[in-house]
């Protein structure tokens, strides 16, 4: 009997000994991610506000919020652009124009976009950008711990602050927004998701009992609000009319068409609870479903929408936490089966599954081989490395709600890390035999605190590079080089009957058996946005047979053998 | 009611009469429909076992093994109550990394195993369960962690658990460990706290979780591991209080110990005080 206790105990030391064979694709991803941030003129850093000293014990957990990036191509010179957010009173946003030549110039001061985290007004966590007026230029919402803010566009070059003729000018605790078109009148209506209530002011607390409830499921977070885009400017609260004021500590939310009716729905990651989904009826109204989210209460950080599979349907990827010997929340690979079966299936296992305390996370297809492959950003609070607070939060997170909704009973955080110092993972899609992490391999090895994850063709080279915003540490920016014997396509739509940012089309690419669906992005992942060109890659496939659009009014555009291995601009019909 | 003396004869209530039924139930099925009770409230309202294979996988191979290992052993199979009450502890307890079974496999293995593999005078030594669970935390720290935050930090949850598990230890005798070991605990924590400057709340906050819940009602009390007597086993339990607080001073001071006392140093001190406890109790009892 001795022989096999002993054997077991050895097999249990080989779980974490053992060495890990790589698989062999690990080192022939067919791409590399070179960090290219300083030769783009890229110098963002991100600061983390300070709050009122009332909290300050721990300041480093609350503040741990706030590094952005969305892609827009604000100028509409045909090359995307990227805005990051900054966190502290006084630091400026940064609004990097995409010059051309493989350059980036900070224009926010002279576009009105970057002194925007200023006292009693708060300060940004985020910002998403949708043509609201429909225009033709692409203006910019910015979240915050604060009020939130909207500027329109003006030239192309300058931005004013509408948000009082809005009707927006609202005190809120945000993470995320996103621009979707909920009821299909042609006009981008917003979704804003709250954090922390809404009754808060973190620079002039009134109270330190500011904490969630739960850790598992927790119901007093801020309450998200839906705004409906009236038209001439201004917007409506129509949450409590359309069911979808949840409060269970938003970080997330992503929209897309999940169960196929043709109305796009809401997805949100939630913190300290379950994930949810609102069904939307008709654009009438948004039904809350469980659709399988409901099976393991976790700690979602990011609401990322891909087809992970080239089944033709939108998945749902949600990062959580994982610490060795802590917590295994594991993230969430959620295939979408709405349709047959009414329901998301949970496939996440292996790798993909642990990739820390994840953040931001976004699909593209980095080899151009036709099926996506998922960055994830890592690491909470990177302090001092030999100090973690994972001990402490241990003594409060699995305690009675009553010790740790108040701030001021929580251990002292000091100068501790939490999950520090991780490093992003990039995971190679290789269908049914798994997701493997490549980070290395293809040259990602940055251990900054990553929240924001965005990805775009910044150099319309047929690739998706990825931009990164870091916790109050530099912004990176990884150029993707993908095997060039791998073509692609890509698209630019353009919305005339729909909202003109074609935000929410979803397009479908069918070729020698490779069936693929992406979705013109309105703000997904966590605190970012991508570019809302649609890339596909398709691998040594020279030829595409037809691409499907389903634009937001409802109309289908059928694109029969299009240019491939260029980026083509699609305006949708009028009829 | 009279009888026909006028004597009045003291019919005892009902509460009186489950109570003095329940004791002559053998004190491993009110242990089991305990915690069965925890495990089918944290499914039923927190959905906390995210899939049901973990629990077939951790209970099948604890019974497999049990049968197996009771039938070389002793030529029988044994009762199997004990190997159903590991199964679900353990199925409650780890939270394996990426969903994997194994965890489940080499804990419900080791688990029951222990029992006939580490032993001193036709005793175990540990707490099946207790033996598991640290073995696998300081083996495999990066593919295992144990419960941490679950059953909703909610009240009413807490309390029901709380008043089944104290009737439930009263029945079997064992609710002076349990008591013993509570106040210790929050004795000894408030002092620390005291001690390092720490809020108080902070400190005593781990008793109310679910994992303390299955360590004062599972574990410290498993009648085949404590010592005999009942002042001993007082000593016992403040015992492991006492070295518990040693582990949570040494990770206060920031000692590099191994992430699982950290994590669970509960665990851990009575995965280290129990068997030696017991040991000298065996021996003590030897040579008497």
């Amino acid at each position: 009997m001795a022989i096999p206790f002993v054997a077991a105990i050895l097999l249990a030391m080989r779980l974490d000994h053992g060495a890990a064979r790589a698989p062999s694709d690990a080192a022939h991803p067919g791409f590399t991610l070179r960090d290219e941030t300083s030769a783009a003129g890229i110098r963002f850093v991100h600061h983390r506000p300070s709050f009122d000293p009332k909290i300050a014990a721990i300041e480093p957990h609350v503040a741990a919020l706030g590094a952005s990036v969305s892609v827009t191509d604000f100028d509409g010179d045909g090359r995307p652009d990227l805005y990051f957010t900054n966190s502290r009173f006084g630091a400026p946003n940064a609004l990097y124009h995409n010059r051309g030549d493989g350059t980036f110039e900070d224009v926010a001061t002279s576009a009105g976009l970057a002194d925007l985290n200023r006292p009693g007004e708060g300060v940004s966590m985020g910002a998403v950008w949708g043509d609201f007026d429909n225009d033709g230029r692409e203006d910019l919402l910015v979240y915050r711990y604060g009020y939130m803010g909207l500027y329109k566009n003006v030239d192309g070059r300058h931005f004013v602050d509408v948000t009082a003729q809005a009707g927006l000018h609202r005190w809120m605790n945000s993470n995320g927004a996103i621009w979707l078109d909920y009821d299909r009148d042609g006009l981008l209506d917003l979704y804003v998701t709250a954090y922390f209530r809404s009754d808060i002011d973190l620079w002039h607390l009134t109270t330190t009992k500011i904490m969630h409830n739960s850790f598992e499921y927790a119901t007093n977070g801020g309450k998200n609000i839906l705004f409906h885009n009236l038209g001439g400017g201004k917007f409506e609260d129509v949450t409590d009319k359309m069911g979808v004021g949840s409060t269970r500590w938003t970080l997330a939310a992503a929209a897309a068409d999940f169960n196929g009716d043709g109305w796009p729905d809401i997805y949100l990651a939630n913190d300290y609870g379950p994930e949810e989904l609102y069904l939307n009826q008709g654009g009438r109204r948004f039904v809350l479903t469980t659709a399988g989210l409901e099976s393991e209460s976790k700690s979602g950080m990011s609401a990322t929408i891909g087809d992970a599979f080239n089944r033709g349907r939108l998945d749902a990827f949600v990062t959580n936490i994982s610490a060795r010997g802590y917590l295994f929340q594991n993230n969430n690979l959620r295939l979408n089966q709405m349709s047959e079966a009414g329901r998301f299936r949970n496939v996440a296992e292996g790798a993909v599954a642990d990739a820390g305390w994840a953040w931001g996370a976004q699909f593209g297809d980095f080899n151009n081989d036709g099926a996506n492959e998922l960055f994830v950003a890592n690491g909470f609070i990177s302090a001092d490395s030999s100090k973690s607070y994972w001990y402490a939060m241990s003594k409060i997170a699995g305690a009675n709600a009553r010790f740790f909704e108040d701030a001021s009973t929580w251990p002292a955080f000091g100068n501790s890390s939490l999950s520090g110092y991780e490093r992003s993972r990039v995971y190679l899609n290789r269908g049914v035999a798994g997701w493997i992490d490549v980070a290395a391999s293809v040259g990602v090895n940055d251990l900054y605190d990553g929240r924001g994850v965005a990805v775009a063709d910044l150099w319309n080279h047929g690739a998706q590079d990825v931009i990164v915003a870091d916790q109050n540490q530099p912004a990176l920016l990884y150029r993707d080089y993908p095997d060039s014997s791998n073509h692609w396509i890509g698209l630019s739509l353009v919305g005339t009957r729909s909202n003109r940012s074609a935000i929410g089309a979803e397009v479908v690419l069918e070729t020698g058996g490779l069936t693929q669906r992406r979705i013109v992005d309105g703000g997904s992942g966590f605190a970012s946005q991508n570019d809302r060109r649609i890339h596909f890659g398709l691998g040594n496939r020279e030829w595409v047979d037809r691409i499907v659009i389903h634009w937001p009014s409802g109309t289908q555009q059928v694109l029969q053998h299009p240019a491939i291995d260029r980026i083509t601009t699609v305006t949708e019909p009028e009829r | 009611m009279s009888d026909a003396t006028g004597l009045t004869s003291a019919e005892p209530n009902v509460i009186v009469r489950v109570w003095q039924r329940t004791s002559k139930i053998d004190p491993r099925y009110l242990i089991a429909f305990l915690i069965t009770l925890v495990l089918v409230t944290a499914q039923l309202r927190y959905h906390m076992l995210g899939s049901y294979d973990r629990l077939v996988v951790a209970l099948g191979v604890c019974l497999l093994t049990e049968t197996a290992f009771s039938l070389f052993d002793r030529g029988k199979v044994v009762n199997l109550l004990s190997a159903y009450i590991s199964g679900i502890s353990l199925t409650l307890l780890l939270k394996p990394q990426g969903g994997s079974l194994l965890p489940f496999v080499l804990g419900g293995f080791l688990a029951i195993s222990s029992k006939y593999v580490l032993r001193y005078r036709d005793n175990h030594l540990w707490n099946p369960t207790n033996f598991a669970v640290a073995a696998l935390l300081l083996l495999a720290p990066n593919h295992i962690s144990v419960l941490s935050h679950q059953f909703g930090n909610d009240l009413t949850t807490n309390v029901v658990i709380w008043i089944f598990g104290l009737i439930i230890a009263a029945r079997v005798g064992v609710l002076h460990i349990t008591l013993t070991y509570v106040a210790s605990f929050l004795v000894l924590n408030a002092l620390r706290a005291a001690a390092l400057g720490q809020p108080v709340l902070a400190e005593i906050a781990p008793i109310t979780g679910p994992m303390y819940q299955l360590f004062v009602f599972f574990m410290i009390t498993d009648p085949r591991t404590i010592v005999r007597g009942r002042r001993r086993q007082i000593m016992v339990a403040i015992l492991i209080a006492v070295m518990e607080t040693l582990i949570r001073l040494a990770s206060d001071k920031g000692w590099q110990l191994p992430t699982g006392f950290n994590a669970a140093p509960a665990f851990f001190a009575l995965a280290l005080v129990g068997p030696v406890a017991k040991w000298i109790d065996l021996r003590r009892a030897a040579y008497k």
